[in-house]
Parts: C-alpha cells; structure tokens; sequence
C-alpha cells in the first residue's frame, strides 16, 4: 500500500534485524529509537543550515555576497560560530530567579522538536500518527510561549521582561486565527489525522481550495515562530533582545536553534497543509518532492522576513484581532456553504 | 615537538591532527561577532562596512548584535568623551570572555582633531586593553574591514603580537583600578 522511498527502506531495515534478533518487540523498540535519533539530528542539522542559509539569503536580497571566506562557499560558517559559542564565557547574573532562568532555554527546544514527531515525511511514514494530529501539534507548538516568559521573568532586567510579555501577547492572539483558518482544511478532509490531510489533497491542492486560509496561516506561521517582519520578541532598536538579552554563549544558541527548527518547521507544515505534503508528479520520488517543497517555502518565509520592515507591536495585535479574526471566520462560513453546496450538486 | 609530528608517515594524507585549542583558536577567529555601538562620525563608516559594497559578511564578521552579553568585539568608532567613559566600560564588563577591543578612528588613539579638548579622552587605552589600533579620520570600510582581519590573525597566532602585550596589561590594571574607584 505505501510506496515512499523512506517506507521501504525502514521496512527492509525490519525485515533484516528480525531473524537476528528474533523477537518482533525489540525490533519496534529499535525502530523506534533510530526514528528517534534521526528526527534529533533533522532538528539539529537544520538549525546549523540554516544560520548560514539565512545569512546567504539575507546577504541576497541585500546584493551582498554573504559568507564565502570561511571554508568553500561559507560552509564551515556556522561550524566556527558553535565552536565559539561554545567556548565564551558562562555569565550568570545577580538576582535572577535561578531554575527558571535555567531551563528556560532547554525547554524552549523541546516543543519545537516535539512537532517533528506528528509530520508526514513520506508515504506512510510518520512517527506518531495519531487521529487528533493537526490539534495535537497546534498543541504542542503552542507551548514555546511559556519558555519566553519565563526566561523574560526570570532574567531581572526590563527589556527581557517585556519581551517576554510581548511574545505571549502575539502569539496568543494569533494562535486563535491560526486555529480558525485550520478548521476549514479540517471541514474538508474531515478528519485531524495528518496523513488523511495530506491523502485528501492528491487531487487539488489545498492551496486552491483555501486560498483565505492559506493567506492567514502565512502571516500566522510567521508571527508564531517570531520570524521577522514580527521578531517583536527580539526587537534590537527597542528592547535589545527580548527574553534572550542576558544570556550568552551556548544558552543563546539553544535560543537560536529552537527558531531555526520552528523555520523548517513551518516550512514542513505549509507544505503538509496546502501544497500537498510529499505528492507530486511520477517523474520525482515523493521524498524528493516534500524537500524540495519545504525548502522552497522556507526560502519564500525568508524572502518575507528580509524584505519588509519590522512591524510596531500595536499594528500586529490590532491586524491579529481586527482583519485576520474576521477574516478567517469569514473562511470558515464560505467553506461551509462550499461543502454544502458541493454536495448538492453531487 | 609538535602533535602533527606524532603521526606515522603512510597516514600523513588521511588524518587531520589539531589541539582542541587550535580548534577553538579557528572557531574564535572566523566568528567574531561585534556589538553594534557608535559614538560619533566613525561609526557611519563601520555601518557601511557592512553593507552592500564593502560586505563584512563575507568574513563572517556581519553578526552585529545589539546585546553585549553576546558579542565578542567592541568597536569603538568615534570620539569618547568622559562623560560617555562610564557606559562604555559597563557595555565592556558585560560582554563575555574571551572579548576584544578595536580603537577606531584617530580619536580613540589620541584625540585626533580634539586632542585639545578637555571633555575628549586622549586615547582609549587609558581606560581599557584594546587589540587592534585602526587609524585613520574617518577610517575607510575597507580599512576597518583589515582591522577585523588582523584581530583574526591576533587571536590565531597571540605570539605575533607579543609586543602589546604588556600595554594591555598596564591598561586592564588601569581599568580594575577604576572599577574599584568607581565603587
Ligand atoms: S577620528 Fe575623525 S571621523 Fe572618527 S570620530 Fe574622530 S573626528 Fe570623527
């Protein structure tokens, strides 16, 4: 039934350790923590790709050339910046609240690695593919607010106090149109599970059918992994860095990591929700085609980034609340008479 | 005798040997990464470094952050006051070791056009260590960028600077000195 490049490779990878091991258990339970392994090092090799594909990008819309001397083309760019964050100094500052400011950094890593977990990489292969998929990873996405706060709280200083509470403030307002814009994919599939999303758009493109929806979850998706126009939480001219401003060396990276993991990430989940997941044309291998499209939404998230100006943290919440709200509700009626009509017609 | 010595000839073409502190060394070096700070006209030039025509980005140097708690160098470009002194040392103490200091512009290395005045401070090493002098009213981009490429060299091979090393020193005791005074 599947037929994804990745599905028969880890099925012969069963087929080969079960007569050596012999209990089908332990074979899943290896399965299993080889997925795990392999979504941690997705995760953490397209943090460091990232960095220096940002900064490339960067440097390309601006007609500049961007890293080249370090390594050929750059490469060994982000290698050099781990090494020397690794190596700086570890200050802690006076009077912060400790534990929090602690683990503020490592928890913020968590969910955005979590996510992996519930997107449909290839036919049939998905790491857990529950029937409440799209809502659990909403879920869990959702839950990157609390490691700002607390490391905005916990950190004694003003600019990362209110960065904290400027992250809460935008990315709870736009989890809502967010969710909204979502019902309507989810009114058409009729089901959460994210592998019927993808199946429901072997023959339209969801990107056709919820053109409104698509619109709103791009802007939502940026302002929910804080990518700029709306890096309100690091906003430099105003509020230095936000919730990060008193850490340095490898606590920042951690910090640095989790937004270039939520880059990628929402580059998986727009292709996921509206370009079809890994579908594409015959001539391709579908693991190729889901690459290729996630890539080229991520180029397209920082194409957004680099060419439009940092909003003000007003224009953001009144846009949230007052246009894309409306608006994704709007979508959600339009679906239903679309539904409903569509039946009729049948 | 050196570590690359140790290796047997036959796999002289396949193995890589280097100390964990050349590494690190490498990592320092190609990664600097400075605080966004100006003071007066010489900073027009370091912004414009890092612009299109001039492109520090390509040095991987580009990385100007606007929090000292993480950026390794303090460009100092323009003329520092003594009003101004306080704030700088403070932006100083705040960055992480290891951390480093260019003097940017004749003012910083000797009041340049102000060297008579009584608010300017005649030299930056009266109040903390600095790496790299960079003269010039204002530097050229260019010039700020060479700067940049001979801290590389500085922090990649600290024996070839033997020289200043003891000025650094007269100026990190001058500025524990006056921290304490400070307090
Ligand atoms: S050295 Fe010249 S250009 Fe630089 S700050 Fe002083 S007066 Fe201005």
């Amino acid at each position: 039934m599947h037929n994804g490049i990745l599905y028969l490779a880890g099925q012969s990878l069963k087929e080969l350790m079960l007569p050596v091991i012999g209990s089908e258990l332990i074979v899943n339970l290896i399965m299993t923590l080889i997925c795990i392994v392999i979504l941690f090092l997705l995760v953490a090799t397209s943090a460091l790709v990232f960095t220096l594909g940002e900064r490339k990008v960067c440097a390309w819309i601006q007609v500049r050339i961007g890293p080249n001397r370090v390594g050929p083309w750059g490469l060994l760019q982000s290698t050099a910046d781990m090494l020397k964050l690794l190596t700086k100094e570890d200050i802690i500052p006076h009077g912060i609240d400790r534990w929090l400011w602690v683990l503020s950094p490592i928890l913020i890593f968590i969910p955005a690695a979590m996510v992996y977990a519930l997107f449909p990489f290839d036919d049939g292969v998905i790491f857990a593919d529950v029937n409440i998929g799209l809502f659990l990873l909403i879920a869990i996405s959702s839950q990157s607010v609390l490691p700002f706060l607390m490391g905005g709280y916990a950190s004694n200083s003003k600019y990362a106090m209110l960065g904290g509470m400027r992250t809460v403030a935008q990315m709870l307002s736009y989890e809502i149109p967010m969710v909204i814009a979502l019902m309507g994919i989810v009114m058409i599939t009729g089901s959460l599970k994210m592998s019927a999303i993808v199946e429901a758009q072997s023959e339209v493109w969801f990107i056709f059918l919820q053109p409104i929806a698509f619109f709103i979850f791009l802007v939502t998706a940026l302002v929910e992994s804080n990518r700029p126009p709306f890096n309100m939480v690091e906003g430099e001219s105003e509020i230095i860095a936000g919730p990060f401003t008193e850490y340095t060396g490898m606590r920042w990276a951690l910090f640095f990591l989790a937004e270039f993991a939520n880059l990628l990430s929402i580059g998986i989940l727009t292709t996921t929700l509206f370009l079809g997941g890994w579908q594409g044309p015959d001539f391709l291998p579908t693991q190729l085609w889901f690459w290729i499209k996630a890539f080229l939404m991520v180029i397209v998230y920082q194409w957004i980034g680099w060419t439009f100006p940092r909003t003000r943290m007003d224009t953001i919440l009144s846009f949230g609340w007052k246009v894309l709200l409306p608006l994704a509700l709007v979508n959600l009626l339009l679906t239903g008479f679309g539904i409903y009509i569509f039946r009729w017609l049948l | 005798m050196e570590i690359v010595d140790i290796v047997p000839p036959e796999l002289k073409n396949n193995v890589i040997v280097t100390s964990v502190d050349a590494l690190f060394k490498w990592g320092r070096a190609n990664s600097i990464w400075p605080l966004s700070s100006g003071l007066a006209c010489c900073s027009i030039e370091m912004m414009c470094a890092a612009a299109s025509r001039f492109d520090l980005s390509r040095f991987g140097y580009e990385v100007f952050r606007s929090c000292p708690r993480q950026s390794d160098l303090l460009i100092v470009a323009g003329t520092l006051t003594w009003k101004m002194t306080p704030p700088l040392i403070r932006l100083y103490e705040e960055m992480p070791n290891p951390k480093y200091v260019i003097a940017m512009g004749n003012c910083n290395i000797g009041g340049g056009p102000f060297a008579d005045s009584y608010s300017v401070v005649t030299g930056l090493d009266q109040i903390m260590p600095v790496d790299v002098y960079l003269p010039g009213c204002p530097p050229r981009p260019e010039a700020l960028i060479d700067a940049m490429l001979k801290l590389k060299k500085r922090i990649q091979h600290p024996e070839a600077a033997q020289g200043s090393e003891e000025r650094m020193n007269a100026s990190r005791e001058k500025l524990a000195d006056m921290t304490r005074r400070a307090e």
